[in-house]
């Protein structure tokens, strides 16, 4: 057969392959966020729902010391779970991608192995900061304000977004590890459910009994909400944001090499 | 690509747990050719498959594709395939065109390369006129059409196709051998795996049988239509009518002896030529005074295969684990061309 239309052959540094194969899926999953209805309706009805319905459900019988409008300090809990329910979904998809053969297809093209998970990520981190940046127009109209200014409120949204690159880390993991859509989906939602309901994100944690509170001050969506809040209604943020940084850092170092082996050695057995 | 071999295998192995899903596999497919590799469900086929994709590292034994050690060579081994595996693996929320165009991007071609690219297989594989709608509102056979032209976007010279027309009605299926045919009368070198003895003969130029994660049989089609007997011709007698004369009318005519099939009530005789034997079946049947209540000429099906290849009934020998006397070890078989029996 003719090879006049071999591939480009010039040679492409490994970096920058690995960035356009990425750059590439990400576009495949951002159509794909914008085209599946359940995706569709995570990253707007239910960010919305999320934000209204809270706010009037609990903002009537919690009263937080020192803090006006309760909004102001359930929005950035709000974002945790929002950001949580939607990395699920990543599990899901690549569970889905084994399951119909979409993975075979991409390893036998030569392209960097990891570029099918960062491209995942960084789809993911898109969708995030649009729900982000929804949440904050809806909070906004029910009354939320940035009290910390600019750069405090612009750190929250790029802190909310690192906690979504890392859950969707954790939950590709997920995803490769259980092979199966529907159990990815309950393995990505049932820790974040847990751990938010057990968390500072509605109630300060000085108001759960003692046993709950060593638990909630250990949970890493404390941790996390802490930070955001301390970013969006000012006071000190220096250590909640270092115990929030490392605790992503943490998942990240743990769930990033794990997840790209388990790809690779997953979609070879 | 030269002269060199599009496949060649010595001794591959691949055990998942106690399974023994390839045992020692010798394959050689020189450039251009086509290899049809029958087999049964679970007999090694996906498996072999994968590993020369490059998906699936083997165990034991060496594969070389278009010279390229699979497992040494992958990444260069990728330039040079095109995969379609079991199931249509093309993005069901994305367009037609987009699904090709990702995978051209993927391989490295520029936007409007891939743009062009992915035109020119859309209308070679008649998906132009729905190019634009999701893959999900798809047929499955303009899904499988879609997978197919998606394994051929970077002009592949070794192409796999793993049980392309699995799951497709009588029509899906013929629009695919159609378009594979077409394909390698263009050179590109094909392994297809299927369970259809059909689709083998009708477009490899040489097929292994493989069982138990060995090749139990290889060679043309002719061949192997040869050994396997050719044709059957089954003669059905009214229900409880007795067989035993009838084959006794039908013996010497075929290229074996007549075959009583007792439960099913028939006598099978092997038979090459099967129309011009139609006039003699006629007068022996006239002259012995038997009736017959149905009489069917068929192509030798998968069964007749291992019946034939493995002197043991087709479920015992695809039901039996691969042991030291496994009933694929069959002696005294010619050797084929393009492979080679073990």
């Amino acid at each position: 057969m003719s090879t006049a239309f071999a591939l480009p052959r010039r040679h492409v540094p490994a970096l920058t392959r690995a960035l356009a194969n990425t750059a590439t899926i990400t576009a495949r999953n951002l159509r794909r966020l914008a085209r599946v209805p359940t995706l569709v309706a995570l990253a707007t009805i239910q960010p919305i729902l999320l934000v209204v319905l809270f706010n009037y459900a609990f903002g009537g019988a919690v009263h937080v010391p020192g803090v006006t409008h309760y909004i102001d300090f359930l929005l950035p809990g709000l974002f945790v779970l929002a950001i949580g329910f939607g990395a699920s979904q990543t599990g899901v998809a690549v569970a889905e991608d084994l399951a119909t053969g979409m993975i075979d297809r991409f390893r036998s093209l030569p392209i960097a192995s990891a570029a099918v998970l960062t491209g995942r990520v960084a789809a993911d981190a898109v969708r995030n900061l649009l729900v982000v940046g929804l949440m904050i127009a809806v909070g906004s109209a029910i009354g939320f304000r940035f009290h910390a200014g600019p750069g405090a409120a612009l750190a929250a949204v790029g802190l909310a977004v690192a906690a979504g690159i890392a859950f969707s880390w954790l939950n590709l993991l997920l995803g490769i590890m259980v092979r199966d859509a529907e159990t990815a989906g309950l393995a990505g939602l049932f820790p974040i459910i847990i751990l938010f309901f057990t968390s500072s994100a509605l109630v300060p944690v000085a108001t759960m009994p003692g046993w709950l509170q060593a638990f909630a001050k250990a949970n890493p969506i404390t941790v996390i909400t802490d930070a955001l809040r301390a970013l969006c209604l000012g006071g000190p943020t220096a250590r909640p944001a270092a115990e929030a940084v490392a605790w992503l850092i943490g998942l990240l170092a743990v769930t990033v090499p794990a997840a790209i082996a388990r790809y690779r050695h997953t979609a070879s057995t | 690509m030269g002269h060199q071999p599009a496949i060649v295998t010595e001794g591959l192995s691949k055990r998942f747990g106690p399974v023994r899903a390839l045992d020692g596999v010798d394959l050689e497919q020189p450039a251009g050719t086509v290899l049809g590799m029958l087999g049964p469900n679970g007999a090694g086929k996906t498996t072999a498959v994968r590993i020369l994709a490059t998906l699936l590292s083997p165990d034991g034994g060496r594969a070389r594709v278009a010279g390229l050690d699979v497992v040494a060579q992958a990444a260069a081994v990728r330039r040079l395939i095109g995969l379609s595996g079991q199931y249509a693996a093309v993005d069901p929320y994305l367009t037609g065109r987009e699904n090709l165009q990702m995978i051209g991007r993927l391989y490295g071609l520029g936007r409007r390369a891939a743009r062009r690219r992915a035109g020119e297989l859309l209308e070679r594989f008649d998906l132009t006129q729905t190019a634009g709608r999701q893959a999900r509102t798809y047929s499955g056979g303009m899904r499988r059409r879609l997978d197919v032209a998606a394994s051929l976007v970077a002009r592949p010279s070794v192409l796999f196709l793993d049980e392309p027309t699995t799951g497709l009605d009588p029509h899906g299926r013929i629009a695919v051998w159609e378009l594979l045919s077409e394909l390698t009368g263009q050179g590109t070198s094909l392994l297809l795996t299927t369970q259809y003895m059909e689709e083998a003969e009708r477009l490899a130029d040489a097929i292994v049988v493989i069982d138990h994660g060995r090749v139990i049989a290889s060679g043309t089609p002719g061949e192997l239509k040869t050994r396997i007997g050719g044709d059957r011709l089954e003669l059905q007698t009214q229900p409880g009518g007795d067989l035993r004369p009838l084959a006794q009318a039908l013996a010497g005519l075929g290229t074996g002896p007549p075959v009583v099939d007792a439960r099913a009530g028939r006598v099978v005789l092997p038979v090459i030529n099967g129309p011009a034997l139609l006039t003699e079946l006629a007068q022996r049947l006239a002259a012995s005074g038997l009736q017959v209540a149905d009489l069917a000429l068929r192509r030798p099906s998968l069964e007749d295969v291992f019946l034939t290849l493995t002197s043991a009934p087709a479920a015992a020998a695809a039901h039996t684990p691969p042991d030291g006397t496994d009933p694929a070890a069959v002696p005294g078989s010619p050797e084929p061309a393009a492979g080679r029996t073990q």
